[in-house]
């Protein structure tokens, strides 16, 4: 195929469109991470100046450093975020997993009819506001709320028991927003799943635990590598449920940028705080992708 | 057929119950009477009353409507464009950047996506307000449309685009009469993806809104920092009512057109 130009305007337009706004931007995080803040609009400095021809642009360099990722290093605040963001999305993860996995299971074995609609109900709450459903959790974990009440009420209690803005309250609302993630892939290789090698294991002497545990289990396990990457990796960033659910101790790298950003003003830092997360979620980004392809050609 | 086992029906019922209860409890409190939120002391529609004398909350409504309606309808023309690169368009110069750019967006945490966009259009001198917003819905929806487009078109079978050429059609006409009514209910769904993306955003909006915009969900954060309010869980009712119908019928569309293709 010759280039000509609606070809050129059909690939030009949204790469074009797509450098502008997706990877030039990118490139000025960076640039602005190596700067230094100062007090003016916009609060950071050098400015590529090109009034100067080439000279200002070598100013421009060498003006530039690395003084803000010192600071991350030496600020244990940023590295305690880091790792505590790090930490609440495996554990979050694993919960995830563990309530994920028997309901994608149990969706795999209900009947024809059945399967379409519960599906159907899996996906609906994608559709809801995240917001919304996070916020639905406030009402029912404050210490006036839903549950406090009930256990008030049945006498297991006798005051009320503190769970919004803690990290329960975080595990709590990741689970809930997040279950979708892990159950779509699980159900997809679960669904897939040929039922007469389940028979032949138990035909070959295996129990049902064992056959469930040495055919189903590790048959399925692109899916849950799947479920688990699309959970952990987002929620790593994760700002509105720390900032609704989590309390003054509840430490995550979305929320501590964004303050840095909002309340601070601290450009170059909260730009130097992006990169850097940003390359902590390169590695799980990579394996991400790698699963994918693997399934892809076993497809084949 | 496999009958279901206790076990199962137990996950069920307890998965959905967990997944639904909350919303379910949102809804019924919308309709309460008592300020406070978490005691019942009777039926009451007032605060939806409240809710329409809410200035602020129509205005960002209105604000959120109409960057929902623009950017995914941008999103979905550059979506469906990117997706025929990917699919159709074979070998060229900076390919795998491309495809890099359209995955790289869905998987980038958002608060990375705002400070760049918002980086970007201060460095640029754009005052930021409506427009900003739509340019940066529209860039991650288009990832999300050309994910979605691309994976019907790389279904369907190219020659039919090829009878149609050497049947005399220009490349236009073959996309507007053979390739589009094949691929509708993919671009359908990427705009509806997109308008329900831009609907919920409120970390990027942030960003990208400064003073003069205020969107929908940043008018409900703001409010619900401060606490729990009957007013936003009439809001949450009103907004979930909508998007429940809108998925309901967008189902039964689509499985009246799966029949009328069964029919013929």
């Amino acid at each position: 195929m010759q280039m000509n130009w609606p070809r050129k305007l059909l690939i030009g337009i949204p790469f074009l469109w797509l450098l502008a706004l997706f990877l030039v931007p990118f490139l000025i995080i960076l640039k602005i991470s190596l700067s230094d803040p100062v007090l003016a609009i916009p609060p950071y400095s050098p400015r590529l100046d090109l009034s100067n021809g080439f000279e200002g642009i070598i100013t421009f360099f060498s003006e530039l450093d690395f003084e803000n990722y010192i600071f991350l290093s030496e600020d244990s605040l940023y590295w305690k975020a880091y790792i505590s963001s790090i930490k609440i999305s495996a554990i979050a993860t694993f919960f995830t997993l563990m309530i994920g996995f028997p309901l994608a299971y149990a969706m795999s074995n209900a009947s024809e009819n059945w399967r379409t609609p519960l599906l159907m109900l899996i996906i609906l709450p994608f559709w809801t506001s995240f917001l919304i459903r996070i916020y639905s959790w406030m009402g029912i974990l404050s210490n006036t709320g839903l549950i406090n009440q009930l256990l008030l009420w049945m006498g297991v209690i006798s005051e009320p028991i503190i769970i919004l803005n803690t990290n329960t309250a975080v595990y709590i609302g990741i689970v809930y927003t997040y279950l979708p993630f892990m159950v779509l892939p699980i159900y997809a290789t679960l669904d897939r799943l040929d039922g007469s090698l389940l028979e032949a294991a138990q035909d070959l002497g295996c129990t049902r635990f064992s056959a469930f545990w040495l055919v189903t289990l590790r048959l399925a396990k692109p899916g849950i590598a799947a479920g688990c990457f699309l959970v952990f990796i987002p929620v790593i960033g994760e700002f509105v449920i720390p900032s609704l659910l989590g309390g003054s101790r509840t430490l995550m790298i979305g929320k501590v940028l964004w303050d840095e950003f909002f309340a601070n003003r601290d450009w170059p830092i909260a730009s130097a705080v992006a990169v850097f997360l940003l390359l902590i979620l390169l590695i799980p980004i990579v394996l991400f992708q790698r699963n994918e392809e693997k399934q892809r050609e076993h497809e084949r | 057929m496999r009958k279901l086992s206790w076990f199962n029906t137990v996950t069920l019922s307890l998965g959905f119950a967990f997944l639904y209860l909350p919303i379910l409890i949102l809804i019924i409190f919308s309709f309460n009477e008592s300020k406070l939120v978490t005691v019942w002391s009777g039926f009451s529609v007032k605060w939806y009353g409240e809710l329409f004398k809410n200035e602020a909350f129509l205005e960002a409504a209105w604000v959120t409507l109409r960057v929902g309606i623009i950017s995914s309808t941008l999103a979905t023309v550059l979506g469906t464009m990117a997706a025929f690169v990917l699919v159709r368009a074979g070998k060229f110069l900076g390919r795998t950047l491309f495809s890099g750019m359209i995955y790289a967006p869905l998987v980038m945490p958002e608060v990375i996506t705002g400070l760049s966009l918002l980086l970007l259009f201060i460095s640029i001198g754009v005052d930021r307000g409506l427009m900003t917003i739509i340019l940066a819905h529209a860039t991650f929806s288009m990832c999300y449309v050309c994910v979605v487009v691309s994976s019907r078109m790389s279904q369907f079978d190219e020659s039919l685009d090829e009878a149609a050429l050497d049947l005399g059609c220009t490349r236009l006409d073959a996309f507007f009469s053979v390739t589009l009514p094949i691929i509708a209910p993919a671009v359908i769904s990427g705009w509806l993806l997109s308008f329900t993306l831009s609907l919920d955003d409120l970390v990027i909006a942030s960003f990208t809104a400064g003073p003069s915009a205020t969107t929908l969900p940043m008018q409900i954060f703001s409010s619900v920092k401060l606490g729990v309010s009957p007013e936003i869980n009439a809001l949450s009712t009103i907004l979930i009512g909508l998007v429940t119908l809108g998925v309901i019928s967008a189902s039964l569309s689509t499985k009246r057109v799966k029949t009328r293709k069964n029919l013929h």
